[in-house]
């Protein structure tokens, strides 16, 4: 009896650990999304598509905040691997590391929240926060097609 | 009698493989006068980020891209590369080369001692760059900080250890051929398809090899395993499972700023890969972009099935 109660509470922790992990590693990939789904309309100012919008620039700014305010506990040990991860044995192997790039990425937002006040100031200041994106990539994901 | 035979077929087969196998440099390095002059630094610059020479040479854990003390290791099928110091440090790097040195290494695949190099350093792209890139090249690399300090060697198991070997496989598998611009394509599709095919290439991660180590024809460009073991690297041929929806001018600014259309930003190798290509001209990005975008389709290789989720 004990045996049989032992063996379905393992497999109620394992089953509620593998689903944690999926949807750990799924949270994480929509806080990345949305900051990608903000980035659009603002890559297109830079490039001259779209029409400045302060609005704009600032909920993409808010939203990389967002992002990486979160994003440091959306990595425990126990989602290395699972779903279509992309994310690198590096984040696991220099934690302190990765987990200061968000923070530099968050206060690099909010300061080129507060600088940013038109298009001039939008254009010097926002390409330096868009090297975040690359700048952790590079250690940290994989290539994915 | 018949081992007679068979002793003189051993004989004959390793007299022909050793043969076959010799180390053969395309320029004579006693006549390395009659190539050495006239290299323009400024367009050196170019050939070296179009080469993408720092993401491999530039000295691991720090920013400085024209710091090329070499050390990184580079993970393969075969074993560890690590790549070697090609800082002008006259010892430790290759301050003393001569563009003849330079051309035989990326043209030939063969290193001033007359030793074959791994195809790990990307010769089997690199033969279609110029004689006067080259010359450029040197000039540029010869500006730049001397790194003291040589790399360590590779980490390979017999018989990937043994260069003359690689001497067979570029029997096999090396085409030595040189760029020939297409009269019927334009100057941009020319230039691109030289940015890509030569110093970019972009085909050494692009495409699934063969157990060997060979690029088969039909997968060129069409993506596949990271050979590093980092990911996939996505099929770049205008194919439905590669860039078809892409424009032009969307993997001209990838090329440039590392998006993808969707704002993605590209990991791994090829952000490094971004940061050389952001130093070339806009035209030669677009020149890149439009030659992949004539590239024939090819479907991507089968995936494997996505990582197990642990056992529940």
């Amino acid at each position: 009896m004990k045996t049989i109660i032992a063996a379905a509470l393992f497999a109620a922790l394992g089953a509620g650990a593998a689903f944690a992990q999926a949807d750990v590693i799924k949270a994480r990939q929509e806080a990345m999304k949305a900051a990608g789904q903000a980035t659009a309309p603002v890559g297109k100012m830079l490039k001259g598509e779209e029409a400045f919008d302060l609005a704009k620039v600032r909920a993409a700014l808010a939203a990389y905040q967002d992002t990486a305010a979160k994003a440091p506990t959306l990595f425990p040990d126990n989602s290395k691997t699972g779903g279509d991860t992309a994310a690198l044995p590096a984040v696991w192997e220099k934690k302190a590391e990765f987990e200061a790039k968000f923070a530099a990425w968050g206060a690099e937002s909010k300061a080129a929240a507060a600088a940013i006040k038109d298009e001039a100031s939008f254009k010097a200041t926002f390409p330096n926060v868009l090297k975040n994106c690359g700048g952790c990539h590079e250690t940290y994901r994989a290539k994915k097609s | 009698m018949k081992r007679i035979l068979f002793l003189t077929l051993v004989v004959a087969g390793a007299v022909a493989a050793w043969f076959v196998s010799a180390p053969r440099p395309a320029y004579d390095r006693a006549q390395w006068q009659a190539i050495e002059q006239g290299g323009d630094v400024e367009r050196g610059k170019t050939v070296f980020y179009a080469g993408g020479c720092p993401s491999c040479h530039m000295t691991p854990g720090q920013e400085d891209r024209l710091k090329l003390g070499g050390g990184l290791e580079l993970k393969s099928p075969f074993g560890s590369f690590y790549a070697p110091n090609i800082s002008p440090h006259p010892k430790d790097g290759i301050g003393e080369w001569k563009v003849a040195d330079l051309a035989n290494a990326m043209i030939s695949g063969v290193s001033p001692q007359g030793e074959h190099y791994y195809p790990a350093f990307p010769y089997t792209s690199y033969h279609l760059v110029t004689l006067a890139d080259v010359r450029d090249l040197t000039a540029f690399i010869r500006t730049l900080q001397p790194v003291e300090g040589k790399a360590r060697d590779h980490d390979l198991p017999f018989p990937f250890n043994i260069r003359r070997t690689l001497g067979l496989w570029k029997a096999l598998f090396m085409d030595f051929s040189t760029f020939a611009p297409d009269p019927a394509r334009s100057a941009e599709l020319n230039r691109g398809r030289y940015l890509v095919e030569g110093p970019g290439h972009c085909v050494e991660c692009h495409s699934a090899r063969n157990a060997l180590g060979f690029i088969p024809p039909g997968s060129r460009f069409a993506g596949g395993p990271d050979p590093e073991g980092r990911g996939w690297v996505p099929n770049i041929t205008p194919d439905a499972s590669g860039l078809a929806k892409w424009s032009a001018k969307d993997i001209a600014e990838l090329l440039n700023t590392g998006f993808t259309p969707d704002y993605d930003s590209v990991g791994a190798g090829m952000a490094s890969v971004v940061k050389n290509m952001a130093q070339l001209t806009a035209d030669d990005r677009a020149a890149m972009a439009a030659y992949l975008k004539s590239l024939p389709p090819r479907p991507s290789p089968p995936k494997p099935p996505k990582a197990e989720k642990p056992a529940s």
